[in-house]
């Protein structure tokens, strides 16, 4: 110890947590350079694995740290494509340029829906929020120049002509719908990383010192609700937009869309919370582990139809009854381990009054 | 006189809805625990009278009797061995379970009868009506709206008649002073899961004998049955019978006009009074 | 062997330590008062014997069996009934269905019915089908005692029950203790109206602290010795 300075100082970081970000860093690199390696089986896999993250994180935002179980995020998923959708077919946009619109859309009709989903409490709150959801599947489903209630596809080579596409169907020399893959995996990718970040940012400012003490002492803050309205209107809007700008770009890699399909419950929620709970229900790693195990246990199951979802229910059922940490609990609670360090700590000073010698030595 | 016809219809309907969410209310009443896997079980009990039925070949009004006993005992285990585990100061905990057991019941049943439709055949009693004054009524749907008020008048009178209903209502009120008593309220969260299950499998006969269903068509009646709650105000056993009628109303109504229209008629219904009554119309101390 | 006794009683709320080996015996037939201060530990002794907090088997035992480790409702069917705390009536029911409920873990024939607690608090009948919250604090109480007698209790406990009503109110519901006693139920009161407490009881303990600082029979203990007791030494 050259400097004895014994200030006191407020950290987040850990030791841990610094050999992370190193590795966090690189892990986004070689995501980034992905389609130079692999297959485009595996760029789609990837895809779906980012998709399914940036839903999952979203999820765990609303219902680990804001207290906000919803079982409606397929809403946002199905309004944000059917914006999309109408944005290219209608009024003629690049499907990517109808992204960012597409989420805006999804965050606007946020605000009417928690006028009325918010009148209902704790429990009844989840319920409502399908309501929400099956009266947009509903009315949706009218909308006739968008197919009404079979759907419709979005107008041919749409994707092939997208921003990006060209330059990347000449950059690897591929045809157009595996250029319109890496460039779909690419936004996925930056919207992942724009979603833990925005996330991040959250829970470590002022704002998220709120919502970090509901995930530090989730009976009680949630129960007395730390300024709670407010925030929480904040977090289910921003949730909406990501969730809606999200479920434009799948739809945008898909390039069909059916109200039953965009506004599917097992698809857009079932399997998230699945995800969440698997993982680690309000902590910001929870979801990266959720997904692995998710993605496993489709490889190994998915062929087996409803067995798959009932297994994973089952596995959800068991998780929350015996570790409703989820497996990232339960390794954090051995190791202490945290990757996403977002719980304050105060650390130097002494009890007793430290000396200005010191403090200046 | 189509119209009164399709309110009549709408009220009938209401009588389906209120059977639905009758088990719902009872269980939130006592524990305030919110089972969303409610719609699952109907459907599940639709499928026990409908393997009663075709296995044993009984009538299905006998098939639901022995169909009652069975679903008390199921309710009354899974309150028992997983549901009290839940039971505390977080919502998230009973939530997820119970969502993780709809998804679990839907799969099985897909599982175990695939996805196709089926029905509960009640023989002569599916066509038969009787005429009510100028309109004619079926006999299923009147059935149906009479079995919902015997529901809800038994359910009074278990509640404010017995010792049982007593101890519910003290536990309700407040479980460690009905501990006191002598009351287990654990045991007491079974008894009243074991008897929600019953109203379950009374609605289970009607939704299996009316219309034709599926294992996945569970959600669906748990939205129903939430909005009939609601509608009615929470902790008001009649609220919930006019919360089913306003349902059931709103969606005959909106189906006359547009076939398409149904269900969203009922959700628009159900927004409305969320919009100017959150408390619901028929709320005990609002 | 006293009828029931606690040895060496210690009880928690989470890290803190609200009793420091306490040991209270009631003989049968006996009232016994537990006097002392606001957080003395009182209320936390009432708990523990009546299982809402639990303990080491042995460390309350009824009659020689040891129920330290029993739960509320077995208490109950020992015999062993409660006045709790600010009443604790239940909302959702009448004043009536309070009463009937009061025996819902433990049927036993004895003195105690409706009909005699209605002639104990004839109020009560004239009250009955109103919610029991729409009562009086005195009135409320006198429900509280009617439904804990509903059991036909042998041990009868109660927690403060003077606390937040008039003198006068007091008088009356104390008025009712010697027929309670003439039931042969023994009786714990806890009170901070250390006069009142005075009157009724067979034998003092004073309690500071999670300890039991002192303890006689009424005519033993000095003004003084019970003001030292209570507060401290000065």
């Amino acid at each position: 110890m050259s400097k004895p300075a014994q200030k006191w100082a407020v950290q987040t970081r850990t030791t841990a947590s610094t050999v992370f970000a190193v590795i966090a860093v690189l892990a986004v690199v070689a995501a980034f350079a992905a389609p130079f390696f692999v297959s485009r089986s595996v760029i789609q896999d990837l895809f779906f694995i980012l998709t399914m993250l940036v839903l999952a994180q979203n999820w765990n935002l609303l219902a680990g740290f804001a207290g906000l179980v919803s079982v409606g995020q397929q809403a946002f998923v199905g309004a944000g494509a059917y914006a999309m959708f109408a944005l290219v077919i209608l009024a003629g946009f690049d499907p990517i340029m109808a992204l960012p619109v597409a989420g805006i859309f999804a965050a606007l009709l946020a605000v009417p829906t928690a006028f009325f989903v918010f009148r209902l409490d704790g429990a009844y709150f989840a319920i409502g929020t399908w309501v929400i959801a099956e009266v947009f599947r509903l009315v949706f489903a009218q909308w006739k120049v968008l197919g009404g209630g079979t759907g419709t596809s979005l107008p041919r080579g749409t994707t092939h002509e997208m921003v990006g596409v060209p330059l990347v169907k000449e950059l690897f020399d591929v045809k157009s719908s595996a250029a319109a893959d890496i460039v779909t995996y690419w936004l996925a990718l930056g919207l992942a990383l724009a979603t833990v970040g925005f996330i991040y940012w959250l829970l470590r400012s002022k704002r998220g010192i709120g919502l970090a003490s509901v995930r530090d002492n989730l009976q009680a803050a949630r129960s007395v609700g730390v300024d709670a309205s407010r925030l929480k209107m904040i977090v289910y809007v921003a949730t909406a937009f990501g969730t809606g700008m999200l479920g434009a770009l799948v739809y945008v890699q898909t390039a069909r869309i059916s109200p039953d399909a965009a506004f599917s419950v097992t698809d857009w929620t079932a399997y998230v919370i699945f995800i969440v709970v698997i993982g680690g229900i309000g902590t910001l790693e929870g979801p990266f582990i959720g997904i692995l195990v998710f993605f496993i246990l489709q490889n190994l199951f998915a062929d087996y139809g409803s067995w798959y979802l009932l297994i994973l229910g089952l596995i959800g059922i068991v998780v929350m009854l015996f570790a409703p940490r989820g497996l990232w609990g339960l390794f954090t609670g051995k190791t202490g381990i945290q990757l996403f360090p977002i719980r304050r700590r105060l650390i130097g000073g002494q009890l007793t009054t430290s000396s200005r010698e010191d403090t200046h030595g | 006189m189509i119209w009164v016809d399709t309110i009549v219809q709408g009220i009938l309907l209401g009588g389906l809805y209120a059977l639905f969410a009758a088990g719902l209310s009872l269980v939130f009443g006592i524990m305030r625990l919110v089972n969303l896997a409610h719609g699952d079980l109907i459907v599940l009990g639709a499928f026990l009278i409908l393997t009663l039925v075709t296995a044993l070949g009984l009538n299905p009004l006998l098939a639901a009797l022995v169909a009652i006993p069975l679903m008390f005992v199921l309710g009354w285990g899974l309150q028992l061995v997983v549901l009290n585990r839940t039971l505390g100061d977080d919502i998230l905990p009973p939530l997820l379970v119970t969502f993780g057991l709809s998804i679990v019941i839907q799969n099985g049943l897909l599982q175990g009868f695939s996805a196709d439709s089926q029905r509960i055949s009640a023989g002569a009693l599916e066509t038969a009506s009787i005429a009510l004054g100028p309109i004619s009524v079926g006999v299923m749907p009147l059935l149906t709206f009479l079995s919902a008020v015997a529901v809800i008048v038994g359910l009074n009178q278990l509640f404010y008649r017995t010792a049982l209903g007593r101890a519910f209502r003290a536990t309700s009120d407040d479980p460690v002073t009905a501990g006191l008593m002598g009351i287990e309220p654990n045991r007491i969260f079974a008894m009243a899961t074991g008897i929600a299950f019953v109203v379950v499998t009374i609605a289970a006969l009607y939704l299996g004998t009316r219309a034709n269903f599926d294992p996945t068509i569970g959600p669906a009646r748990l939205i129903y049955a939430f909005e009939a709650v609601i509608i009615g105000g929470l902790g008001s056993l009649w609220g919930t019978l006019a919360g089913g009628v306003i349902i059931g109303v709103a969606q005959t109504l909106g189906a006359a006009i547009n076939p398409e229209w149904q269900i969203l008629a009922g959700h628009v219904a159900f927004l409305v009074v969320l919009a100017f009554r959150p408390r619901g119309l028929f709320a005990k101390g609002g | 062997m006293a009828f029931l006794e606690t040895r060496a009683l210690t009880a928690f709320y989470g890290d803190f330590q609200a009793l420091f080996g306490v040991d209270i015996a009631l003989e049968a037939g006996e009232t016994i008062a537990i006097i002392g201060a606001n957080g003395a530990g009182k209320t936390t002794l009432l708990r523990s014997i009546t299982g809402i907090l639990t303990n080491e088997p042995g460390q309350v035992v009824f009659e020689g069996a040891a129920i330290g480790a029993a739960r509320p409702p077995d208490i109950l069917a020992h015999g062993i009934a409660m006045v709790p705390e600010g009443r604790r009536l239940f909302p959702s029911l009448t004043v009536e269905e309070n009463l009937l409920i009061g025996n819902y873990g433990r049927k036993v024939a004895g003195i105690w019915s409706l009909d005699s607690i209605y002639a104990l608090f004839p109020v009560l009948k004239e009250r009955r089908h109103s919610p029991a919250t729409a009562l009086s604090g005195g009135q409320q109480q006198m429900v509280a005692i009617g439904r804990a007698l509903m059991s036909n209790p042998r041990v009868l406990l109660c927690d403060e029950i003077s606390l937040g009503l008039a003198p006068v109110v007091i008088r009356d519901i104390y008025a009712a203790f010697p027929r309670i006693q003439q039931s042969g139920a023994s009786i714990v009161v806890v009170e901070q109206d250390i006069g009142q407490a005075l009157k009724v009881a067979n034998r003092v303990y004073c309690m500071m602290e999670g300890r039991v600082t002192l303890s006689g029979t009424p005519a033993d203990l000095s003004r003084e010795a019970i003001h030292n007791a209570y507060f401290g030494t000065a």
